[in-house]
């Protein structure tokens, strides 16, 4: 049996999307700035489907929601743009991020701090969340933007998107978020959360890899990150990858119709993976179910080293995700693990577990047996739980 | 390289057969008690290296033989990813069978080779080296407890970087025995550095009396000056134990000058001509290019471009290298 857990890594494609995919690819495969035939008949599933990313997002037709290459290219864009719009050619001088953000989002703030840019890392709690009152005090009048992710990659903690919104338009502040995770998972809605830029990538959500987006407030500027043509109406140039959007579309429009089976089949599958894996002694997980998005469980197997694990579950045909440090190549341990600081044997030994609406019963009942079995051997190998005699002065 | 790297792969794909099978089925895994040391007739020794929360722990189990200080026997228990467990594993069985003394000197590399499927592609990717390291750490303690020593009798015991818990004496002999030159190199090899990174460089989360920067820089240096120094010594005795090739430029420029003197030069002269050496240098292809100036006749000689250069680039080659390469200017 083969059984994949690792849907915050990516998803597979709904064979409904791909089949809305394939007549644009050798039948309407004009380019669709053309003028001719060719290239206006790929229009009405343009259209469509961005129909249903505005939908998917309550997005207002005055907003814009650019398509790109992935949310990396996104997060990338809304940071870099507005440093250059705000910071280069403005008078403000700081960013407001958290410790616990995507690299695409860390790793482009810390290229901005070495520009001279002020970025404030906000702290998280041990289940991995910000407050919303170091926000508060953290935002200055020369405040060019906050970005803040909606949910957690690694722990599928949700953020108070809605009150960091309200915070950041109270204090006129521009906000944005990366909300890959969320979208297919919980309700994403741009209006309630008053963002001014959201980020989101197709193949979170059984959408094709490649394909992503940046929702901009209407009439909010930000210079273009891709120069070069008039695709996007200026915003993004390159040229439309039809068969991208239209499968982005109806993944969006299918991922919002299953919100309620997501809420509630899935979740009831994960709970029941995480109470069973729960029985064995010495596991914790990070936040609260309810506090998480419905498909993620970051669990911590105390002796066993997160690599080993998925090592174990590979051979069984179980594919997961592990925030250790040695299935990394640069060794470092994970910044998320890190910064929710609970104990430094959590960096080691979590186990991400994320589940889809594909994600079958039988698959979980097998998963709960490999888990089980893979957690005895190991820990038979284990030093953690190693014979030693009262005389032996353990350094471990 | 590059094209290698651009996609991305697996570090799994990177291990040798023998790690995986080690990793699936570890062959000295477990513990000895009191009760087998007392079967065995030897004394029980554990030792601890590592830490959980720096995501690498294990702990030796040897019964050795009080009279004769051979390990009778060898076990395991790892807390770490698969690699660990299989050099853990691999390390125990090293030990098996050798004297405490003898055990002392098995070294990382001995260690990963011993898991090499062949013997020129290595086991394990380099930033999994640290866990042969780990593994050989391991022994030193062991032997500390048995000979009631304190490991740093072993090894001198500053501590570096307190993450990982990587000494001095660590750090500058993986350097030498595996001819580091990198800061990266050292945290695959050892893991110094891994973690908060403030043995690093100055200017990091703490300050630390020693950083990886300055020892890999004086630990080069002291091998250069090895180096140099068993060039030297070789010059001396007069042996040829060390090869042209590796020679440092100022006496590569003796050797040629002094065959060019004796070879070379009376021939030409003879014709009323002569040549004077520019400059060398080391390519990047490994080899010596020689710069030479014609002098006299032999400045408009038409065979000074073929024949006779062709000439003197033989004997050169023949008497001291074939890496070496002639330039007329």
């Amino acid at each position: 049996m083969r059984v994949y857990l690792d849907n915050n890594a990516t998803t597979i494609v709904d064979p409904k999307v791909f089949a809305e995919m394939v007549p644009y690819f050798c039948q309407m495969y004009g380019n669709p700035n053309s003028l001719h035939q060719f290239g206006s008949e790929s229009h009405p599933a343009l259209r469509k489907a961005m129909d249903q990313l505005y939908a998917g997002i309550n997005a207002s037709d005055d907003d814009d929601i650019v398509i790109t290459s992935c949310a990396t290219e996104s997060n990338n864009w809304v940071i870099k743009s507005i440093y250059n719009d705000y910071i280069l050619n403005g008078d403000k001088d700081h960013i407001i991020t958290s410790e616990v953000e995507h690299p695409a989002v860390g790793a482009t703030c810390k290229f901005l701090e070495g520009l001279g840019v002020k970025v404030t890392y906000l702290p998280v709690n041990t289940d991995g969340v910000i407050s919303v009152e170091d926000l508060k005090n953290a935002i200055t009048d020369k405040t060019a933007l906050v970005s803040i992710m909606w949910a957690n990659n690694e722990t599928g903690m949700i953020f108070p998107i809605e009150e960091i919104g309200a915070i950041c338009k109270e204090r006129g502040v521009l906000f944005h978020t990366d909300a890959v995770q969320a979208i297919g998972k919980i309700p994403v809605d741009v209006k309630k959360a008053h963002v001014d830029f959201l980020s989101f990538s197709a193949h979170k959500f059984h959408g094709p890899k490649g394909m992503g987006a940046l929702y901009i407030k209407g009439g909010q500027q930000l210079s273009p990150f891709f120069h070069g043509g008039e695709h996007m109406g200026g915003r993004r140039s390159g040229t439309l990858n039809v068969a991208g959007i239209v499968g982005m579309g109806k993944a969006m429009e299918l991922a919002v119709e299953a919100l309620d089976f997501e809420k509630s089949n899935v979740r009831r599958l994960r709970d029941k993976l995480e109470d069973a894996l729960l029985q064995i002694p010495e596991t914790m997980v990070v936040g609260t179910k309810e506090q998480r998005v419905p498909n993620t469980i970051l669990i911590s197997v105390k002796g066993i080293e997160g690599e080993a694990m998925l090592w174990d579950l590979n051979q069984n045909g179980i594919g997961a995700s592990t925030g250790s440090a040695c299935a990394s190549e640069a060794l470092e341990s994970n910044p998320v693990m890190e910064a929710i600081g609970a104990e430094a044997d959590l960096a080691h030994t979590a186990l991400r577990l994320s589940l889809s609406r594909f994600t079958t019963e039988a698959e979980i009942d097998y998963a709960i047996d490999v888990i089980n079995k893979a957690v005895v051997r190991l820990r038979a190998i284990s030093s953690t739980y190693a014979y030693a005699p009262e005389w032996h002065v353990s350094k471990l | 390289m590059a094209k290698n790297s651009l996609i991305g792969g697996s570090i799994w794909e990177e291990y040798s057969q023998k790690v995986q099978d080690l990793m699936n089925h570890p062959q000295n895994m477990g513990e000895l008690t009191e009760e087998d040391a007392k079967n065995m007739g030897g004394k029980l020794i554990i030792a601890d290296f590592g830490a959980e929360s720096c995501g690498d722990a294990v702990r030796l189990y040897w019964i050795v033989d009080e009279a004769t200080e051979v390990i009778k026997a060898a076990k395991f228990k790892s807390f770490g990813c698969g690699t660990a467990i299989a050099s853990s594993d691999t390390m125990a069985e090293l030990c098996k069978g050798k004297t405490v003394s003898e055990a002392v000197k098995i070294t990382n590399i001995d260690v990963e080779k011993a898991m090499r499927d062949t013997p020129d592609i290595p086991a394990v990717p380099p930033q999994k080296m640290h866990c042969s390291v780990m593994a050989y750490d391991v022994i030193k303690a062991a032997a500390a407890s048995f000979k009631g020593v304190d490991a740093a009798s072993f090894e001198d015991d500053i501590i570096v970087c307190e993450c990982a818990r990587v000494s001095l004496g660590t750090i500058k002999e993986v350097i030498k025995i595996n001819n580091l030159k990198t800061v990266e190199e050292i945290t695959n090899y050892t893991k110094a550095g891994a973690f908060c990174k403030s043995c690093i460089k100055p200017g990091g989360h703490e300050a630390r009396e020693y950083y990886l920067v300055d020892i890999l820089r004086d630990t080069r240096a002291e091998m250069e000056h090895d180096h140099l120094l068993a060039i030297s010594n070789s010059k001396i005795e007069g042996s040829n134990t060390v090869s042209f090739d590796d020679l440092t430029v100022v006496k590569k420029f003796q050797q040629i000058e002094a065959v060019i003197d004796e070879n070379i030069r009376p021939m030409l002269v003879m014709d009323g001509g002569n040549l004077e050496i520019l400059d060398i240098k080391q390519g990047d292809d490994g080899m010596t290019d020689v710069y030479i100036r014609y002098l006299g006749a032999c400045s408009g000689c038409a065979s000074s471009s073929t024949g006779t250069l062709f000439a003197i680039e033989a004997v050169l080659q023949e008497k001291l290298s074939k890496n070496i390469r002639i330039l007329p200017i």
